[in-house]
């Protein structure tokens, strides 16, 4: 403080209005969006400079810095909503890869073109559907969420061309499309696992409706664009808890890599 | 558009906004940041200036730059200066202001279409060429222009090419 005269202020936190219970399963909710984003971002952006074209190689790098970005805001909310003294890159790095609360289905490893364009896919919808499901209860997430729906229509724009392209473009884009579709699909619903408070979100109108819901309009809105092509939709799948804590090996990698500078040093930043 | 100011001590706000205006962009050095509309409000309050700052895309790597650079901007005001990052008004790519389309028109920079409070992207959506609004070259001004790739270097741009100059260039993503 300039002015010794003035009395320290003390800041309401939004979050400080929210009961307890509400305020717990607000912050499931960021954990399990921001880890979504967070993971996403990383895989995808181990196509920087190998993408299999030049102009290929700006948009999916572009696209998982878009992600990380939403992540890193989400984990800023998460870290006023818990006020435990974690910043964001504490929550985001300093974590054993069994407390990350991402989806199984971004527990797949990068794969080939396809099985990234396929994951992308199931994923920005299923994104979505979820962000379209944010009501104003915190308004500090209906903002952002506001903010973060304007970027993502370039990405879903990007994915549906690919689509589109690999469907389209032949035997082989074809085939393996409908592999990737098919063992990545078998995963994709987990992004709807229920979430343990969704019940005080739904009250609070954090949530405007359930994660059963927000799948029912996804599965929606994947059918207007998977049955003209003649693609088969991902199996419906009654998520399970575990689609969001247990992890694959493909997982334990990537934070191997993605902690490495953090765990070089303590206290290191770039 | 101009940022809403409120005033409570000796410090005009006009003056905070005018030391605001010579903070270029970290990315764009001809526009400010006042131009490129990321001043959402001034607040002066007795021993602090609050400025809310609005982030042109969320995950923007030169936010904590700009941040550093009002808080020292702000400095010769002698008061405590506040930077708070904010979506509460998410910027939109109609708020870079009249003088600043034309500073990145002539760094080489094709200004976005407007969007007039509508989500929908012109240049892709909406049934094709005829009804995407023409960007013209920043060099030479033909509207025989297309779009390459709707991403480009930096997450606000993209990457577009004319057909008269055939010169690439980047044009600011409408958002």
């Amino acid at each position: 403080m300039m002015n010794p005269t003035t009395a320290p202020e003390t800041v309401a936190r939004p979050a400080d209005a929210l009961a307890p219970p509400t305020r717990d399963a607000l912050a499931e909710l960021l954990l399990t969006m921001a880890d979504d984003d967070f993971v996403s971002g990383f895989t995808d952006s181990e196509w920087t400079g190998i993408a299999p074209l030049l102009e290929e190689d700006v948009a999916i790098s572009s696209i998982s810095q878009d992600e990380l970005g939403h992540a890193r805001a989400l984990y800023q909310l998460l870290a006023e909503v818990l006020a435990d003294g974690r910043d964001e890159d504490a929550i985001a790095y300093d974590r054993e890869p069994d407390e990350y609360r991402h989806a199984r289905l971004l527990d797949h490893p990068r794969g080939d073109w396809a099985d990234t364009i396929a994951r992308r896919f199931l994923y920005e919808l299923a994104d979505e559907a979820r962000l379209a499901s944010i009501g104003p209860g915190f308004k500090p997430l209906a903002d952002l969420v506001d903010k973060i729906r304007r970027e993502e229509r370039y990405h879903r724009m990007h994915v549906l061309a690919w689509i589109d392209r690999l469907a389209k473009g032949g035997a082989e884009p074809r085939r393996r499309l409908e592999a990737a579709l098919l063992a990545q699909g078998l995963d994709a619903p987990s992004v709807f696992t229920p979430l343990e408070g969704e019940a005080e979100l739904l009250e609070a109108a954090i949530l405007t409706r359930s994660m059963a819901a927000a799948e029912a309009a996804w599965r929606a809105d994947l059918t207007t664009i998977l049955v003209p092509l003649g693609l088969g939709l991902p199996p419906s799948i009654e998520p399970t808890a575990a689609g969001r804590r247990e992890h694959s090996d493909a997982f334990h990698r990537l934070w191997s890599e993605f902690t490495s500078v953090r765990r070089s040093e303590e206290g290191v930043t770039w | 558009m101009m940022p809403a100011v409120r005033e409570s001590t000796g410090v005009d706000p006009r003056d905070v906004l005018a030391a605001l205006d010579e903070i270029a962009d970290p990315e764009i050095p001809a526009v400010s940041i006042v131009e490129m509309g990321m001043i959402g409000g001034i607040d002066v309050e007795p021993a602090r200036i609050r400025v809310e700052l609005l982030p042109t895309f969320v995950g923007c790597p030169a936010l904590e730059v700009i941040r550093d650079a009002v808080a020292s901007g702000l400095g010769t005001f002698g008061l405590e200066v506040e930077v708070d990052v904010s979506f509460a008004t998410p910027w939109t790519s109609d708020r870079i202001s009249p003088a600043g389309r034309e500073k990145l028109r002539r760094s080489g920079f094709a200004p976005p279409p407007h969007m007039g409070g509508s989500r929908a992207l012109p240049m892709i959506d909406g049934g094709g060429p005829a009804a995407a609004p023409a960007v013209p070259c920043p060099y030479c001004g033909s509207v025989r222009t297309t779009l390459e790739n709707v991403f480009g270097p930096t997450q606000c741009r993209s990457i577009r090419h004319c057909a008269d100059c055939r010169q690439p260039f980047e044009s600011f993503k409408p958002i």
